[in-house]
């Protein structure tokens, strides 16, 4: 293997590993406050689809952006509005979130674009074009670095830098704000954080409208940045994937970062082998499709280290009379 | 009055479900309205192509039936206090039990092939349900995650199974070898005219079956009381003297192997050989077909035909109403399973104040006989 191909995949998994950042930072957010969240997967669907409806119609890809992140913002909304407010079902919520963002975005796709649940092509207007950092046409002849940078680091869209830079603002925020140190405290601890006079409901959508805009971030980048349009269930189960990343991190940024970063490069390699044979032996490419999620489940059943979720997940929170 | 009396029977097991339907149906009739089309004529075209001639019918007792199976395996789990998001995976992978069974005994008739099919397929679902009752009992990992994790390892497998062992040589599309025709399952249609050449088969009976089954298993055996216990209060039913972990895990594959009869419903019911994603998300409909039917077995059967129906019309709706499609039956269902499952506290307390209001007056009289008595 030389450096070119070894680069290409390397490119390849900062691609594919953007969506999964964003949605794994959405989901912390709102799973360190307390919130479970299984309908990552839909926001993001639901934002992907706002994103290139409203690009396609105003050929404007900021304007597209602004309607994914209002799109997942709302779907947030309803979401907290069943979990928090009402003490519904977390995980109900989710899967209710999950369909009917399944269920409406090919409906409406079907009846406005009537094109199967596509939407138009976009133009170049439409969507996030790569951006290629100073002097990285320049330095692409100096051998390793040079390529590294620009090949690697250089010539992503914006949103893929979003998401990178999100990590060290998630951790300065989680670790270093006051507002971090209620969110991780409402988690664990709700009661604490209400007899502190702080509002819990209050937090907790805080937490959970963040965890909007990152998913719309995400949904957006599926369809108007790497994509060129949405197309029916466009998310494919990355959502899921972002769930089990942020398990597989304990909850954490920067093991996040990396924990999506190699299951990216497991998305990668397992297009790059399609059919190519390892020392004589055929791997199949589902088994490196399934590692992430057996990967996960190997370790939230603590047999390599040990996952426990924020102790206060998954419980909606009521004053006691 | 800080405390709200809980509903009467009869409102919470019929009057609720039946507000949050209809609050279902009235929100995507907006959705509808908005997009221009007459939600009444949709309505109308959803009807008609579910209940309108025996044909219709059939194919909606067909979906009925799978929905009955992943019904049942969500309220099974829920009885215990369990959430088995994974129906989609436990129906999957049975199918690769019943298609071995099948392929194995496809000459003999098929009263022989049913009940080994059943089994095959009850063992392979179970199994799926097993490994994370297993994990959440032994090792403490939440049977949500692990259960969402397995519908995509269940997917991943499936993928392979098929295109690279079962597939036979010469077939392009990925799909076993076909049943012979002995060991298929005949429809109802061969002995009930009405039903046409539908694609409801007598794994319906064996939906009926497993109907009576869960209701005497969860409300007349000692296992039904100790996991309806666990499901009531953890902690009063370990000191009851039962094992969570060993009711966890039997709970499981129970709910596994009931989401596996998908598999023999679809396998040598009707596709007659296994094809790729024949569970077309049969197991998150159960979601809403539990919390609909309130976990029991009537309940489920009225919500599965419910179901049923929005599948087979929404079908029929997009050949009708051009431009409207059959996701639409999608929306209505995410729309039942937040209104009844996620946003139950929009009713249940306006519903019971509602209650209280006419239930206030006899109430001054309980505790003055109490009194009376004890003068």
């Amino acid at each position: 293997m030389d450096l070119t191909i070894i680069l290409s995949t390397l490119d390849a998994t900062i691609r594919l590993s953007t969506p999964l950042l964003l949605a794994c930072l959405a989901g912390l957010y709102s799973e360190r406050a307390g919130v479970f969240d299984i309908g990552l997967e839909g926001k993001m669907l639901a934002a992907a689809f706002g994103a290139a409806a409203v690009a396609a119609v105003t050929n404007s890809v900021w304007l597209g952006l602004l309607a994914g992140i209002a799109v997942s913002l709302s779907t947030s909304a309803l979401q907290g509005a069943a979990a928090i407010t009402l003490k519904g079902n977390q995980l109900i919520a989710g899967v209710a979130i999950n369909m009917l963002a399944a269920g409406l975005t090919t409906f409406l796709g079907i009846q406005w674009f009537a094109q199967g649940g596509r939407t138009p092509p976009l133009t170049a207007d439409g969507r996030f074009g790569n951006i290629t950092l100073p002097f990285a046409d320049e330095v692409a002849g100096v051998p390793v670095l040079g390529q590294i940078y620009s090949e690697l680091i250089s010539g992503h869209n914006l949103l893929v830098y979003l998401a990178f830079l999100a990590v060290p603002i998630t951790w300065f925020v989680l670790y270093r704000t006051r507002f971090g140190l209620r969110l991780r405290a409402v988690g664990e601890n709700p009661k604490a954080v209400d007899t502190a006079g702080i509002s819990v409901v209050k937090l907790r959508y805080q937490a959970v409208l963040i965890t909007g805009l990152l998913c719309g971030l995400a949904g957006a980048f599926f369809s108007i940045a790497q994509g060129s349009g949405f197309g029916n269930n466009m998310t494919a189960g990355k959502g899921f994937i972002a769930l089990a990343a942020l398990i597989f991190a304990k909850w954490k940024p920067v093991p996040a970062m990396f924990t999506c970063l190699l299951f990216g490069f497991l998305d990668a390699l397992q297009i790059r082998l399609q059919n190519t044979e390892i020392f004589g032996v055929t791997v199949p490419v589902q088994a490196i499709q399934a590692l992430p999620y057996i990967l996960t489940v190997v370790l939230l059943a603590g047999f390599i280290g040990k996952a426990v979720g924020p102790k206060a997940g998954g419980v909606p929170y009521s004053k006691e009379r | 009055m800080s405390t709200l009396r809980p509903l009467p029977r009869w409102a919470d097991i019929l009057l609720l479900p039946i507000i949050n339907l209809a609050l279902a149906f009235i929100v995507s009739g907006i959705v509808v309205f908005a997009i221009g089309q007459n939600p009444l004529a949709a309505l109308e075209a959803i009807v008609g192509g579910a209940f309108g001639n025996g044909y219709n019918f059939g194919y909606t007792l067909y979906y009925s039936t799978n929905f009955i199976f992943t019904g049942l395996a969500v309220a099974v789990a829920a009885h215990a206090g369990l959430f088995n998001i994974g129906g989609n995976g436990q129906a999957y992978i049975a199918g690769l039990g019943v298609i071995v069974v099948a392929l194995a005994m496809q000459a003999l008739p098929w009263w022989l092939t049913f009940p080994v099919a059943i089994l095959a397929g009850a063992a392979v679902g179970g199994f799926w349900g097993f490994v994370p009752g297993w994990l959440q009992a032994k090792r403490g990992s939440h049977v949500v995650i692990t259960t969402i994790m397995f519908n995509f390892v269940a997917a991943a497998i499936m993928v392979y199974m098929v295109v690279n062992v079962l597939k036979p040589d010469g077939v392009l599309a990925p799909e076993s070898a076909m049943i012979a025709p002995e060991g298929r399952m005949p429809k109802l249609g061969a002995f009930i005219p009405w039903f046409k050449n539908t694609d409801v088969n007598f794994t319906l009976l064996l939906a009926l079956g497993c109907l009576v089954g869960v209701y005497v298993l969860v409300w007349h055996t000692r296992f039904g009381y100790a996991m309806r216990a666990l499901g009531h209060n953890p902690t009063a039913s370990t000191y009851a003297g039962s094992s969570n972990s060993r009711i966890i895990m039997i709970v499981m594959t129970l709910s596994g192997a009931l989401a596996g009869m998908v598999a023999v419903n679809q396998v040598v019911g009707v596709q007659y050989r296994l094809v790729l994603d024949y569970v077309a998300d049969a197991g998150f409909v159960g979601i809403a077909v539990a919390l609909m039917g309130r976990n029991h077995p009537v309940g489920i059967l009225f919500a599965a035909l419910l179901f049923g129906a929005l599948y087979q019309g929404g079908n029929e709706l997009q050949y009708v109403i051009p431009g409207l499609s059959k996701e639409m039956v999608v929306v209505i269902q995410a729309l039942v399973i937040l209104f009844t499952g996620a946003m139950e506290g929009m009713f249940r307390p306006g519903l019971q104040r509602l209650f209280g209001l006419f239930a206030r007056a006899p109430r001054p009289d309980a505790p003055a006989a109490v009194a009376g008595k004890e003068s």
